[in-house]
């Protein structure tokens, strides 16, 4: 919060020292267009953060499991999970967006949604790394622990969920916090397609304004925001999910 | 009371086990009965762990013929389901759950393998954590907890299944000196209450003890199988005679 402050404060003073380009009357609360204006762009959080949480749930478990198979002793499903990856990291977010939302009409039949479009998007792009920090974080549970639930008689599914799973998204969390906040930041290519987030709104005043320096430089300070919130409750987890442990 | 097949529990008939080209297992035969306890010895690397491991499923054998509790083990997962809930085992290394509390640790597989009740199994564990002598650990974490009290814990979670064998795979060898007592107490008490048990372990003091007999393993064979008495006084095999004279040597240390 306290780099926030400071940003804003330097970004405040510098129409001070330079040859008056700032027009901060474009959103200047105490006027009312430009109260107008500032509530017009807050109004894209809803869809930002809308996005991005129900693009990193589904992510999260599409991400686990094509994780689960690529573990497997079963090579076809070890193939099958690695082909997905691979196929799908190497597609850029963007044209995923757009494919999602004028290709893939055309081959189902049946119109998608701007948001849904987006969502699919960002939730299948995301799901390929997620499945690769899923991968990293349950091999790095040791064998005895299997053989440990093997005694106990528990079954693939109950090990997985009881045994595995809690300990490896302890040591993987980190990860998944900075996939979220990747996730919020890629939220923004969805305005191409016309989602009422964040960026779709400023790009929206801009046309009518003609002040991007300023309009752009509240979009920038909106996702810091936002992006500080998320950096505090994964931290605010990683410490409960520790003290958890030391009981 | 020999060959009385009723009373057999794990028959190993003619039983061979390699990892690549390397033959852990040579032709084992070994009968165990109902509430024998059985001592499992001899050098590192002499199969003595995957002897033991076959027996609950961790590893399958490859030839031969192995017999538990009326389940012959062919390497599929329905015969080792079949099984595995019937037989605790012991690690080395403790392998508790270290995201669980003890009493967790306890209850996880009454509640989710036994179906059992939250509150049923939450007695269950408390009665096993008295029997190993803690109860007054049961909401700690496993690191909160010495070796020795792990170990507890790991036997206890075993009982929980309240298994008709237990196997321990070595089960002091990690801990301190001044813990092994501790450990061995509990498991002499075990053997006392009658539970069919198969110990690898190098703690002659315990197996003199309590075993019913002792196996001496050498390069995947059972060179040597006889009641402690005649084990320590005279065993048939050379092989066996070197090894004891360098562990007991080593005891008198």
């Amino acid at each position: 919060m306290r780099i926030a402050t400071l940003l804003l404060a330097a970004l405040l003073l510098l129409p001070g020292c330079s040859s008056g380009q700032w027009g901060w009357y474009v959103v200047n609360p105490a006027t009312a267009s430009g109260m107008t204006n500032l509530k017009f762009l807050l109004g894209g959080v809803y869809y930002t953060v809308l996005l991005t949480l129900t693009g990193i749930l589904i992510s999260v478990v599409v991400g686990l499991l094509v994780a689960l198979p690529g573990l497997s002793k079963i090579r076809p499903l070890r193939v099958a999970s690695r082909g997905y990856v691979e196929a799908v990291r190497a597609v850029p977010i963007l044209v995923l967006i757009l494919w999602v939302y004028y290709g893939l009409p055309q081959l189902t039949g049946f119109a998608i949604s701007v948001f849904w479009a987006g969502v699919i998007a960002l939730a299948l792009s995301d799901s390929a790394f997620e499945a690769e920090i899923f991968r990293a974080g349950i091999q790095s549970i040791g064998k005895g622990q299997y053989e440990a639930a093997h005694t106990i008689s528990l079954g693939y599914g109950a090990t997985m969920r009881y045994v595995i799973l809690p300990q490896a998204i302890r040591r993987i969390l980190p990860a998944l916090g900075n996939q979220l906040v990747y996730m919020l930041k890629m939220s923004s290519l969805v305005s191409v397609i016309g989602m009422q987030e964040l960026t779709r709104k400023a790009n929206e005043l801009v046309v009518v304004e003609y002040r991007p320096l300023e309009i752009y430089t509240v979009l920038v300070l909106e996702y810091l925001v936002l992006i500080l919130v998320v950096s505090a409750g994964v931290r605010w987890l990683e410490r409960r999910m520790r003290a958890d442990e030391r009981g | 009371m020999y060959g009385n097949e009723t009373k057999t529990i794990i028959r190993f008939e003619n039983v061979s086990k390699f990892f690549g080209d390397f033959q852990v297992l040579r032709n084992i035969d070994f009968e165990i009965r109902i509430q024998e306890r059985i001592v499992v010895c001899g050098p590192s690397g002499s199969g003595k762990s995957t002897l033991i491991r076959c027996i609950n499923g961790l590893e399958n054998h490859q030839h031969g013929n192995l017999v538990v509790d009326g389940v012959t083990l062919d390497g599929s997962s329905q015969t080792v389901n079949r099984i595995r809930g019937k037989i605790g085992m012991v690690f080395q290394g403790f392998n508790l759950f270290p995201h669980l509390t003890v009493i967790q640790n306890l209850t996880l597989g009454p509640m989710r393998a036994r179906k059992m009740k939250a509150k049923e199994a939450l007695e269950l564990g408390m009665h096993y954590l008295e029997r190993v002598h803690i109860p007054e650990q049961a909401s700690k974490y496993p690191r909160e907890l010495s070796g020795g009290q792990q170990q507890r814990v790991a036997i206890a979670r075993s009982l929980c299944m309240e298994p008709k064998i237990m196997l321990f795979d070595e089960p002091t060898s990690a801990l301190d000196a001044e813990m092994i007592n501790e450990v061995l107490e509990v498991m002499v008490e075990l053997a006392q209450s009658g539970m069919t048990m198969v110990c690898v372990t190098h703690e002659m003091g315990f197996a003199r003890e309590v075993a019913d007999r002792i196996a001496f393993m050498d390069a995947g064979e059972i060179v040597e199988c006889s009641p402690p008495n005649k084990f320590f006084t005279a065993p048939d095999s050379e092989r066996c005679q070197q090894f004891l004279d360098k562990i007991l040597h080593h005891e008198d240390d």
